[in-house]
């Protein structure tokens, strides 16, 4: 995309814990003004790599650059650069939202000349500005994600570390809170966001697949679909289970799973498996009301990708 | 779906109301779950699916309203009806220090379980678990997905016609999750009704039917297909354009476009008739110096139906109030 060097590079980084190793070799890097997701289950390694990277928990190998700053040599040169949201971010819920911005503007010096003019900023991007004297301990989880970012951009950090920050989240806040992305990176911030939801994944510029700490996958979500091994069937019928059973066994056919009003499969050629399946459907008296090749899910992808890497727990 | 569905409703609800003081958890409420149906409850945390739930397994009392849950008043006879249902909690409950047959020991204990039936509703709940070969691991050792199956094992011991699940899939893998919904589907199968809650939008792909639950009102209810194809009140549109932010401002402006938003590298539009706007938003851009890359149909996504459908709800309350 951009020949300049990218913003955050992280290197062969590894992290163990009493019993198991929760990061293993992972490598990646971010260009500037991008969205980059770390996309993965719980368990994935997600929430260790953001820490090293924010710099508050340092590697057992690797190298983490972040904004030309050794960040494992010098984490906290990097803080000036890096704004980290955990996923418990620190709100005091008995401060009001206007006091809650203060006490991180006063955290990260930022010129009291600048800090109305910002927060009033801030507030409006995300739809809180009539809610400046409310205690945080009475906004919903939605605004209360808000609130916290934007006490995370108060002194406009370049680099912004975002841990799950829509976990739980209900579907209206997640979209507000995609909105102000899309604005941060249209100021040129580059963001780093993990989530739990594969669906957010499709969101991101970039994304890294992550699973048992380790980089499945790391492309485009365009490219990442183009990478689905296969293409995906989407059978509609009645009759779920006796559609697929009725397709047990095809050579070529694998992932069947049950939906609501049909089965999905992946088969390793869509021409070819196509009259294959519609003929088992037909042969045993399946009704069904169409077969036809679906868009696979991120989701999709990753379970087939899994499918390839190991057996899943 | 069939006609027996609506002929023996294996869950009645009618007109629930739940209020804790001045808040009002669940504000009537009223939906039927029919005999080997999935039904899916979908909404953000927060919006009353499991007040719901607990009302009509009887362990809260509604304020107004009623349960039928297997034909029984849930607030008359509570004991009954807790025979009849299997109820698996988000937490999973189950004793973390004991190993997996202990666990359903424990639970046909509870349950009630004939003891002559016992060793083969365990080997059942076992074998669905793919649990075989590690009857005798220590709960805490077992990874998430194999917990989450163990817990449906304890809650179907005593083949309960009807089981409610709550957030049985949250924080397992999505392999898990498939794996999981697919013995749900091989329940519902054997004509076992299910009320199962998710946080996870895309997964109403799985029900039969999906209830939108927002802020303790049941917003939308229907198949999967019928949510999609009716809710969005409108047509939806992937554009790919080189300057997105430019492009997002005209098309908010542009005719027959209801609404714009980011995507990602592209742009979501959703608009009052798609063959009309793919063939007359090309040049309405291209006028305008920013003719798009790629235009096309799309699919919409369960959240891009459920946010419509919150929208459209918080706008009739603003409205009433």
């Amino acid at each position: 995309m951009n020949a300049a060097t990218p913003i955050v590079a992280a290197e062969a980084l590894t992290k163990r814990f009493a019993e198991s190793v929760a990061v293993n070799g992972l490598t990646f890097s971010v260009d500037r003004g991008e969205i980059f997701g770390l996309v993965g289950p719980d368990g994935a390694g997600k929430t260790t790599t953001m820490r090293m990277l924010a710099g508050v928990l340092s590697p057992d190998a690797g190298s983490i650059v972040v904004d030309s700053v050794d960040v494992v040599a010098d984490p906290e040169a990097a803080k000036q650069h890096i704004s980290y949201m955990p996923q418990r971010f620190g709100l005091y819920e008995d401060l009001t939202v206007d006091e809650n911005i203060r006490f991180y503007a006063d955290l990260f010096e930022v010129p009291s000349v600048l800090r109305e003019e910002r927060a009033a900023r801030l507030l409006a991007a995300s739809g809180m500005s009539q809610f400046r004297a409310r205690l945080a301990g009475q906004l919903s989880g939605g605004m209360k994600q808000k609130l916290g970012l934007t006490c995370a951009l108060v002194h406009t950090p370049r680099v912004v570390l975002l841990d799950e920050p829509t976990t739980g989240v209900d579907p209206v806040s997640r979209r507000d809170f995609w909105r102000i992305l899309y604005g941060l990176r249209d100021e040129g911030v580059t963001i780093l966001i993990s989530t739990a939801y594969l669906d957010e994944a499709e969101r991101c510029n970039r994304l890294a697949l992550l699973h048992g700490g380790r980089v499945l996958y790391c492309d485009t979500p365009v490219a990442l679909k183009r990478h689905m091994p296969g293409a995906l069937i989407v059978i509609t019928s009645s009759a779920g289970r006796k559609a697929r059973a009725a397709i047990a066994g095809i050579a070529g056919v694998s992932n069947v799973i049950l939906v609501g009003d049909g089965i999905h499969a992946v088969v390793n050629d869509a021409r070819l498996r196509i009259p294959e399946l519609r003929q088992a459907l037909e042969t045993n008296d399946v009704p069904f009301s169409g077969i036809a090749v679906g868009e696979p899910s991120i989701e999709d992808v990753f379970v087939a990708l899994l499918g390839n890497a190991g057996a899943p727990r | 779906m069939n006609g027996s569905q609506n002929a023996e409703p294996q869950i009645v609800a009618e007109d629930l109301v739940k209020r804790f003081g001045s808040f009002v958890a669940v504000d009537h409420v009223s939906f039927r779950v029919g005999r080997g149906e999935i039904l899916g409850f979908l909404g953000p945390n927060g919006a009353g699916k499991s007040t719901i739930i607990r009302i009509l397994c009887g362990l809260l009392r509604p304020s107004a309203g009623r349960a039928l849950v297997a034909g029984i008043d849930v607030a008359r006879d509570p004991e009954r009806v807790r025979e009849r249902i299997g109820y698996m909690s988000q937490k999973f409950s189950l004793y973390r220090d004991l190993n997996v047959e202990e666990n359903l020991k424990f639970f046909g204990g509870i349950y009630r379980v004939p003891r002559a039936e016992l060793a083969e509703r365990m080997r059942f709940a076992i074998d669905m678990a793919g649990l075989g070969g590690r009857e005798h691991a220590l709960v805490s050792n077992l990874a998430g997905g194999w917990q989450q199956r163990l817990a449906l094992g304890c809650a179907v011991l005593h083949r309960p016609p009807i089981l409610f699940l709550d957030e049985p899939t949250s924080g397992v893998e999505p392999a898990s999750r498939r794996r999981f919904w697919d013995l749900i589907h091989a329940l519902a199968a054997d004509g076992v009704s299910i009320l199962v809650s998710t946080h996870y939008m895309d997964e109403a792909e799985y029900c039969h039917r999906a209830a939108l639950i927002n802020r303790g009102r049941l917003i939308a209810i229907g198949s999967p297909e019928e949510l999609k194809s009716t809710a969005l009140g409108g047509d939806l549109l992937l554009l790919e354009c080189d300057a997105l932010g430019a492009t997002l401002a005209v098309l908010q402006q542009a005719p027959g476009v209801i609404d714009c938003s980011v995507f990602g590298d592209s742009l979501h539009v959703l608009v009052d008739n798609a063959e009309r706007s793919l063939r007359e938003l090309p040049d309405y851009l291209a006028q305008k110096n920013l003719p798009p890359t790629r235009l096309a149909r799309i699919h919409p996504s369960f959240e891009d139906v459920f946010v419509q459908l919150i929208a459209v709800d918080s706008a009739e309350r603003r409205a009433a109030a």
